[in-house]
């Protein structure tokens, strides 16, 4: 059924006008929509006068404890509740903390079956030796996953707020260099040498996450600090022409969605009481575990990309 | 039994060495007001007495694996500590105005000036 479309019918077609919508190319609502220009708001000093007046006016007035025999009541008012408040709720959680079980006492509910239970068979269900990683990305998957997401969330905010669109306006200009890192050879030097290193320890640290103390979260760390240490060696040309906007996104974007698909099978396998299809492997190889150490690489390379975007748009507003 | 006792004395000897060297380095940060000044003292500590430290661990923890990662960490440490010393040295040497007051005397050669301004 598929048949040669001509390129004008192609562009009017609704997949490309929503191809073109993700890629930021098209505004839906440009010439469709009457806009106007925001014009920047002139005060003439009358007014300006007027306003000023008006406020010293209302200082005058509300504020003058002496005559207004309202706000001087309240002034009183407000200063004792705010320590009556101030006691009680210290005196509460000092109550409180005298009720809480002491340290180190074997009858206290937090030694319970629940911590017995992970301990004897973390190793056994999830295959993961480092049983802290078995129960982040395997027991309590989708907490991990909703703190990924909070990161991602946090660099999208960043980006809406930090973001510098002017510059391609000022293309002649070269205010880019002023954003851009002092060369230094000595730290060049070293950098060249380092940098290697280190990523190669994060990898280790990621891919590690099950065996030895570790993970996503410290290694994706490890990494962008890597980046951000290329960064300020030899300034942002050398990493954008890997590491760029685009890069980001799909980086993200893919890692969190196999987070989600893996994980929702796994869960959606276990909750209906079926095999999942999964082998988790001898305890203590590489790869071994089943899922987790995907997870930790997504983890990882999610961690890795908000390090480095965080510090590209809080040095130069973009990528 | 007589190599455990050396190696213990040894061990303990340099980890030793290395807290007073790092006294040091603390009297020195607060003793000297000019910041090129504490930040060699500073310098001393994180290259120096960590590097003691460390060896005082390694020879503590004897011939194994752990002993090659402390000292992949001392390699690191003196590769990437003089650097960010370094670092600061110079952005206070760019940045402050009145060097010359703090200085004996500013070097004037065409290299330094550049690595200076740049």
């Amino acid at each position: 059924m598929s048949r040669p479309v001509s390129e004008e019918e192609y562009k009017k077609k609704l997949f490309n006008r929503v191809h073109q919508w993700i890629r930021g190319e098209a505004d839906p609502y440009m010439g469709n929509i009457e806009t106007r220009e925001q014009q920047e708001r002139v005060l003439n000093k009358n007014v300006l006068a007027r306003y000023k007046e008006d406020q010293e006016q209302v200082i005058k007035e509300v504020f003058d404890k002496e005559h207004n025999r309202f706000y001087k009541f309240f002034y009183r008012f407000y200063k004792a509740t705010a320590v009556i408040c101030c006691v009680v709720l210290v005196l509460l959680l000092l109550i409180t903390v005298s009720y809480l079980p002491p340290v180190g006492n074997p009858g206290n509910p937090a030694n319970n079956e629940v911590v017995e239970k992970y301990i004897e068979d973390a190793v056994k269900d999830t295959g993961a030796v480092n049983i802290v990683t078995g129960m982040i990305l395997d027991y309590r998957a989708f907490d991990t996953f909703g703190e990924s997401n909070v990161l991602f969330v946090a660099t999208c905010t960043v980006l809406i707020l930090m973001r510098d669109d002017k510059k391609k306006e000022q293309k002649t200009v070269p205010v880019k260099k002023q954003y851009e890192p002092k060369s230094d050879s000595i730290l060049q030097k070293i950098t060249a040498l380092l940098f290697p290193i280190i990523v190669i320890f994060g990898i280790y640290v990621v891919l590690n996450g099950h065996l030895s103390p570790g993970g996503g979260f410290s290694g994706g760390a490890i990494i962008g600090a890597a980046l951000i240490l290329y960064t300020n060696a030899y300034g942002f040309e050398k990493t954008q022409k890997f590491f760029t906007e685009k890069t980001y996104k799909w980086v993200s974007f893919c890692a969190l969605t196999f987070y989600c698909l893996a994980k929702s099978y796994s869960f959606y396998t276990g909750a209906h009481h079926l095999e999942s299809g999964i082998p988790l492997g001898t305890a203590g190889d590489i790869i071994s575990s089943g899922l987790i150490l995907p997870l930790n690489i997504c983890v990882g390379l999610v961690v890795a990309c908000t390090m480095y975007a965080f510090y590209t748009l809080f040095k130069k507003g973009g990528f | 039994m007589v190599i455990e006792w050396m190696q213990f004395l040894l061990g303990t000897g340099l980890l030793i060495f290395g807290m007073i060297v790092f006294v040091l380095e603390l009297l020195g940060t607060f003793k000297f007001k000019y910041v090129l000044n504490r930040m060699h003292a500073a310098a001393v500590g994180d290259t120096f007495g960590i590097g003691i430290s460390l060896l005082g661990l390694m020879v503590l923890s004897g011939f194994r694996f752990v002993t090659l990662k402390m000292g992949l960490v001392i390699v690191f440490l003196w590769l990437a500590s003089p650097v960010a010393s370094h670092l600061i040295a110079r952005l206070e040497v760019t940045t402050n105005e009145h060097i010359d007051e703090f200085c004996e005397q500013k070097v004037i050669g065409d290299k330094e000036e550049e690595g200076c301004k740049s």
